[in-house]
């Protein structure tokens, strides 16, 4: 289909305002990329879903994540973006600086290198993500195995996306459609959300992530919703699958089951975690163990709500104000993908 | 053979490193009297003086090393200033264990940079620290400003033109691929900017600002220099050079060409009549050959950063929070 035609279309829309979420960081990103909420009608609103791992990680687990940096012989590896994250009294950047054993890693692979190069020294894994970025994880267990590596640890925060999805959509909210998470897709498939798709009569579509895709995305859906009708669209065939990537969930399969977890300014959803199977819990560093967030001190801080669409950023009382990227006092200012950072970008003044 | 502690003690070993290492690539009449000043003749011109600290890690990667961005690092800041580099000092902050084949390959590296960037090194200094075989290198620069102009973000005015010399992201993504033991052929950019800049200077171009591109890349110079210079910034995505295989790089691990680090790089801002002739004059050179016209200073008094993307639509470029890592996901 002409793209100048959808982008006029979208443009123009002038129907009842609409609420479509986009589920996934990465879709979030490359929105905020492209420019593309400039270029939509003002009666169409993008909300940025839950699907950026960071944001939803809990305090308690950057708690526990420091601890274990500050325990004798053991260091703890993290991704980048985690570094920010606060935890109850402080953030893992900040821990560091106090003098904790913190290492940015690029891959998880790097763990078993460094594990086997010094087994003196305990390396506790800061394991945070989707179904994407959970059979890199299960591979890590696998070498370290293989090769009777023993001083490793995983500590996992790992969300499973289709109990959110279902739980966003049970709520009260005014989301009318969905972006399907895309890399989650490339694991999941695309199958995956016709029953939601029937169960709320909400349409779905599976989108790439590049600024034309999104916007395709979005006119389908608007198409949808104009014929009545709520059937989940695989418009990213060259990468999802209807039935998914099996090898890569026979692989999380493997090593992994899930569990009740909680999300971050959400609470507890039921089955949305994965933990490592009662066979490998040796290597397991208190995963279990956080599945709520007793110790988060009351706080003005409102993602919870940004994350399922219920307010925009700027209704919160600490955005721009003690809630800035320099000093983020929820998640979803953290992360180069959290909704409250980019609303922060674009209504720089 | 590994640097140790004794290397710093001020004695026999650190006399012997001088002698079999610096002094074997650095000699020059103002280095050889090793007094504990230099004594430099007195400037015709009004001076420009600059300062760099060099951590990179690996300290060797393909298209450079610690010795030659030290270097072009400090040469480089000089330019973006108009003024001519004649002066450098070389601290090097040694930590035991470094191998010393690699100090000599990175203190030659330095002396040959400089000798081709005109630049005469007149003062140096070691310490050992403890630590685990890593090197830093602190510099300070000397310039002449020969047109008696420095070029400041206050002298940008609306309908201006800024122009860039080339791709974007390559010192970036070079060191990362390094770091991350990715193969690839991605090089860093590191290099001397001075000939482009001359070719600017002596052609009269009528240079509001320049700037090196290097931490917190494009996007965080445009907004130093929009809110220095009190006016927006528009920019257009499509206008903006990336190599193919940097941006395939960018995109899977997230990172944004717009905030990556450059070494060779550099923007200026000029008057818009100006802009065929100065572009004529970059792409004459190796390093300006992608050089590109990548938007304006906009008719806004608010020093915001704008960028018009691919398809059409317009968001904010803000300065880089953070560090630039991949993202998990």
């Amino acid at each position: 289909m002409d793209l100048e035609f959808i982008i006029k279309e979208i443009g123009m829309y002038d129907d009842q305002e609409i609420q479509i979420m986009e589920v996934c960081g990465t879709h979030t990103s490359s929105i905020f990329k492209n420019g593309i909420r400039s270029m939509l009608s003002p009666k169409i609103k993008l909300i940025s879903g839950p699907g950026c791992p960071v944001c939803v990680t809990p305090a308690a687990y950057i708690d526990q994540a420091i601890a274990w940096s500050l325990k004798p012989d053991t260091v703890l590896l993290t991704f980048g973006d985690m570094m920010k994250v606060p935890g109850t009294e402080k953030s893992l950047s900040e821990a560091k600086a106090e003098g904790a054993k913190v290492e940015i890693m690029y891959s998880p692979q790097e763990a078993v290198k460094k594990a086997a190069a010094d087994p003196q020294t305990t390396f506790v894994i800061a394991c945070v993500g989707f179904e994407t970025t959970i059979p890199s994880y299960a591979l890590v267990l696998e070498h370290m195995t293989q090769r009777g590596v023993s001083n490793i640890k995983l500590l996992t925060a790992l969300r499973r996306v289709m109990p959110a999805l279902d739980f966003i959509c049970s709520t009260d909210n005014a989301i009318a459609a969905f972006i399907a998470p895309g890399h989650v897709s490339t694991i999941l498939g695309s199958n995956i959300y016709s029953t939601l798709a029937e169960r709320y009569a909400k349409p779905f579509a599976v989108a790439g992530f590049e600024g034309e895709h999104i916007l395709i995305a979005i006119y389908d859906l608007l198409q949808q919703m104009k014929n009545n009708k709520a059937q989940v669209h695989n418009l990213y065939p060259s990468a999802v699958k209807p039935e998914g990537n099996q090898a890569a969930l026979k692989y999380i399969d493997d090593y992994f089951e899930s569990g009740p977890a909680f999300w971050r300014g959400i609470g507890v959803i039921a089955d949305s975690g994965y933990y490592l199977r009662p066979k490998y819990q040796q290597y397991d560093a208190g995963s279990f163990d956080l599945t709520g967030d007793a110790n988060q001190k009351p706080t003005a801080c409102r993602c919870g709500e940004v994350i399922l669409g219920k307010i925009n950023p700027d209704e919160c009382p600490m955005f721009a104000k003690a809630c800035t990227p320099a000093k983020a006092q929820g998640p979803c200012m953290v992360s180069s993908e959290g909704t409250c950072g980019i609303w922060y970008r674009f209504s720089k003044k | 053979m590994k640097i140790v502690m004794a290397h710093g003690s001020g004695g026999n070993a650190t006399r012997e490193l001088i002698k079999d290492i610096f002094q074997k690539y650095l000699a020059n009449d103002y280095l050889d009297k090793m007094e504990d000043a230099a004594a430099l003749p007195v400037a015709h011109y009004p001076l420009a003086m600059t300062t760099d600290s060099f951590v990179v890690t690996p300290l060797e990667f393909p298209g450079g090393d610690i010795g030659k961005l030290a270097v072009c690092g400090t040469v480089n800041d000089l330019w973006m200033s108009g003024a001519e580099p004649q002066y450098l000092t070389a601290g090097f902050i040694l930590e035991e264990g470094l191998d010393i084949d690699l100090l000599d390959r990175i203190v030659g590296s330095l002396s040959k940079t400089a000798r081709e960037a005109g630049i005469k090194i007149v003062a140096g200094d070691t310490k050992v620290v403890q630590g685990n075989g890593g090197l830093y290198i602190n510099t300070a620069g000397l310039g002449y400003r020969k047109t008696g102009r420095f070029f400041g973000s206050e002298n940008i005015r609306q309908g201006d033109i800024v122009i860039i010399n080339g791709n974007l992201g390559n010192h970036h993504a070079c060191i990362l691929s390094q770091r991350m033991e990715i193969n690839n052929s991605i090089h860093s950019d590191c290099a001397d900017l001075g000939p482009m800049v001359r070719g600017l200077i002596d052609n009269g171009i009528a240079i509001r600002v320049m700037r090196d591109i290097t931490r917190g890349g494009l996007g965080t110079v445009l907004n130093e220099i929009a809110e220095s210079g009190s006016h927006g910034i528009e920019i257009e995505e499509t206008q903006i050079p990336v190599d193919p295989e940097v941006k395939s790089f960018c995109d899977i691990l997230g990172l944004d060409p717009l905030y990556m680090a450059n070494e060779g790089k550099f923007l200026c801002i000029i008057a818009p009549e100006h802009a065929d002739m100065a572009l004529d004059i970059l792409h004459q050179h190796p390093l300006g050959v992608h050089a590109q016209i990548i938007g304006k200073v906009a008719d806004n008094a608010k020093p915001l950063v704008t960028i018009k993307t691919r398809l059409g639509g317009k968001r904010i470029i803000d300065v880089l929070y953070g560090e630039g890592l991949p993202r998990i996901c």
